[in-house]
């Protein structure tokens, strides 16, 4: 396969945007879907894809990916994450601008974008700096970085310096209709932590993080919210308190959205009992009692996306007492596996799980993939849902091999992945 | 994986890094070895060759220098050789990693650490990547564990209330949010099978769930203070005044300051112990921290006794197991 045009005969459709969920023939031509079921008039496949019990789905889109470059390449590179992300059957990855340099100019744009280009795999989007260089004071040239193609504005995880800051930034924000990428945190009552404020915290002496670090300032934030019009998401909400708060927002109205990153549904507290490090996350880890809030979530569509948050480190970075290790966990190469295992589990259905990955993110970020409507981006996943893999820390392709389900048995094996009708990952069956 | 990290595949105990994962059998051998070294450390030549030509490096992160000095006599009286090494004044400094200075020391052919540190979780960290040979003692980790401090406690309460713990009720007094003290003497007292277990403090001052680790909270000290057995009161940091933990000292005194008065309901032959150093006129005052019921000193000494023993164990080198031997 290259340029041309492709026949994919044989396979499971799953397109939750378009509400199918059946064997279905599609034809793609200049990168793009130009049929569903039956051929267009004319078509010639210049190649054909024997899709046999296979799931067809649209290419994920990652809401949050950190691929360390620029600044920190040591941890993982554009090329490496594409790569695995590719593996993964995610086509499109969102990048925070917490890098090095922030991006908090169109210069660094225009860098990610020039080495996502090389690198043939996923596609990189990014989130401009809300503040200049994230310091919470100075607003960031936001008219720019949209100009330059970022697609929101965040100031990743630091804070800002007052509340006052943050109704400018969201009043500047709406200015240019850029929708603010909010972690809910309030850094005093989360200075310091590094695990969940309850049980194991007192047990470990671990400074903890109160369930309130992020309830006051989920209850902040949506007053901002109203008070200046904003389009807003809130990133990987871990209380069900605070998914209940945006729900509420959401029936009254406020332009609100949330996302929840995979860790969070299945890993509590208890799991950093040894003093783990691949169990260190910021923000933490929460109580059985949030994970059955966030599935609640989830399934309900007050979280309109699931992504992997992805945090590859080097080994280093985790080979400290558990205080001083990086939080985070390499999630790429598990985000299709534990989404698919939600199904499994029976959270929820296929096609429910399917849109949380892939039309759920890319209406957050306002971007016209994530679904396979004819004319569409021919960004597609092509897994094999009966195949197992087991997780081991070398089979990772993320160059981060950090992650916390070594040993877990996976369903689900990607066989393809497409991006613009191209393939950029193949996997031969066993 | 604690259970497995300090018990070795014999069963014995390799590393003494809490006293939760372990036993009751074994916290009862810990005692009984010390109080065969108790008597030891009583006669003029204060010298067992148990560790003779062994290394053992006292790696502190942190000031200390009670616990550090303790532990350097119980290794000397041992037979031990001793280096003491102050990590806040070198490699800590010049950005060398927690596990390079370690492998350096181990390339110098040491038998055991022992460990403090400002992290919880240092001395688990510490004993996951040492070589197969080597020990690991916790000599106190962030706000974790203190281990040592606790069996050195209940050497202190067995000696003063004989060994059955299940009539004695206890109650923890002060700062148990910041001390690694209270969370293992809670670990040792609960294992011990004791009566009852009291913590006495501020909302401010008492972690979340703390419940959960078997004890029964009292804010008001009167209440907390009735009818017990013996009292350990905690040391309150300084620092405590800032961060909105306490208002002042004046009024911690006031409301939790232990005195000859507040005592009174306690059982009359009550114990009052403190893990030292004690803020006279913060935590308890002079009259209280120097009387007859106060065991404070005592606590010090049997500290050293009771070091011998975990360490002694540790390297599988205690005086039953030579006789055996």
């Amino acid at each position: 396969m290259a340029e041309g045009t492709l026949h994919i005969h044989g396979g499971h459709l799953v397109d939750p945007a378009n509400g199918i969920d059946a064997p279905t023939d599609l034809y793609i031509a200049d990168g793009r879907i130009a049929a569903i079921g039956k051929a267009p008039d004319g078509f010639r496949a210049d190649h054909t894809l024997d899709a046999g019990g296979l799931h067809i789905i649209p290419g994920l889109v990652d809401l949050c990916a950190r691929v360390r470059e620029p600044g920190q390449e040591h941890k993982a590179t554009i090329d490496s994450e594409c790569r695995a992300a590719a593996a993964g059957g995610i086509t499109t990855l969102c990048c925070p601008p917490d890098t090095t340099p922030v991006i908090d100019t169109p210069a660094v744009v225009e860098l990610i974008r020039h080495r996502t280009g090389q690198a043939r795999a996923a596609r990189v989007v990014s989130l401009g700096a809300l503040t200049r260089n994230l310091d919470g004071e100075h607003l960031s040239e936001m008219a720019a970085l949209k100009q330059a193609g970022c697609v929101g504005v965040s100031n990743a995880l630091r804070p800002l310096a007052s509340t006052q800051i943050e109704r400018r930034a969201f009043e500047y924000a709406a200015t240019f209709d850029l929708t603010v990428f909010l972690y809910a945190d309030d850094p005093a009552l989360s200075a310091n932590g590094c695990l969940h404020e309850g049980q194991l915290s007192t047990r470990l002496g671990l400074p903890g993080i109160p369930e309130a670090a992020e309830t006051v300032a989920v209850a902040r934030d949506l007053a901002l919210i109203q008070q200046t019009g904003v389009r807003a998401h809130f990133c990987r909400l871990t209380t069900e308190r605070a998914v209940r708060m945006v729900a509420r927002a959401q029936f009254d109205g406020l332009p609100v959205s949330a996302d929840v990153a995979i860790p969070y549904l299945y890993l509590t507290e208890m799991d950093a009992s040894e003093f783990n490090p691949e169990f260190h996350f910021i923000p933490p880890l929460r109580t059985q009692n949030d994970r059955d809030g966030l599935l609640t979530g989830l399934r309900d569509g007050t979280l309109g996306a699931l992504c992997s948050d992805h945090q590859p480190h080097e080994a280093d970075a985790k080979l400290a007492p558990f205080p001083a290790t990086e939080p985070g966990a390499s999630g790429l190469d598990t985000l299709l596996s534990l989404t698919l295992k939600l199904v499994q589990d029976k959270h929820l259905t296929l096609s429910e799980a399917i849109a949380r990955v892939t039309c759920g993110p890319a209406a957050i970020l306002n971007l016209p993939c994530g679904e396979l409507g004819v004319g569409r981006v021919a960004d597609l996943c092509l897994f094999d849902a009966s195949a197992h893999w087991q997780v081991k820390r070398e089979n990772l392709l993320s160059q981060g091999k950090n992650t916390p389900f070594t040993g877990w048995e996976m369903p689900g094996r990607v066989r393809f992945t497409l991006r613009d009708g191209q393939p950029i990952f193949r996997r031969e069956a066993k | 994986m604690s259970v497995n990290l300090q018990i070795g595949e014999d069963g014995r105990l390799r590393h003494f890094l809490a006293i939760e994962g372990l036993n009751r059998t074994l916290l009862t051998e810990i005692l009984d070895t010390a109080e065969s070294f108790a008597g030891v450390t009583e006669q003029s030549v204060k010298k067992v060759p148990l560790l003779r030509g062994r290394t053992i490096v006292n790696l502190f992160f942190e000031a200390s220098t009670r616990t550090r000095t303790t532990f350097e006599l119980a290794a000397k009286r041992l037979s031990a050789d001793v280096l003491n090494i102050n990590l806040n004044a070198s490699s800590a400094v010049k950005g060398e990693t927690l596990l390079d200075t370690l492998r350096n020391l181990q390339a110098m052919h040491v038998d055991m650490f022992v460990v403090r540190h400002a992290d919880s979780g240092t001395a688990h960290f510490i004993a996951r990547h040492v070589q197969p040979h080597v020990s690991v003692i916790n000599a106190g980790d962030g706000r974790h564990a203190h281990p040592t401090q606790a069996m050195l406690d209940m050497f202190t309460i067995r000696r003063e209330k004989g060994p059955d713990f299940g009539r004695l009720s206890v109650a923890i007094v002060g700062d148990v949010a910041h001390s690694r003290v209270a969370r293992s003497q809670i670990h040792a007292l609960n294992l011990l099978n004791v009566g009852e277990l009291r913590i006495v403090a501020p909302r401010t001052l008492i972690p979340a769930h703390v419940e959960s680790l078997g004890v029964r909270v009292f804010n008001d000290l009167h209440a907390g203070l009735r009818d017990v057995d013996v009292v350990i009161m905690l040391r309150l940091q300084r620092e405590r005044m800032q961060g909105a933990m306490l208002p002042s000292e004046h009024e911690y005194f006031r409301l939790y300051g232990l005195t000859e008065d507040r005592l009174s309901v306690a059982k009359p032959d009550v114990t009052v112990m403190h893990p030292g150093p004690i803020n006279r006129g913060v935590e308890m005052d002079s009259q209280v921290a120097d009387g007859p019921r106060s065991v404070i000193l005592e606590q010090v000494t049997y500290g050293i006794a009771t070091r011998m023993a975990v360490m002694s164990m540790a390297m599988h080198s205690t005086p039953r197991q030579e006789n055996d031997g």
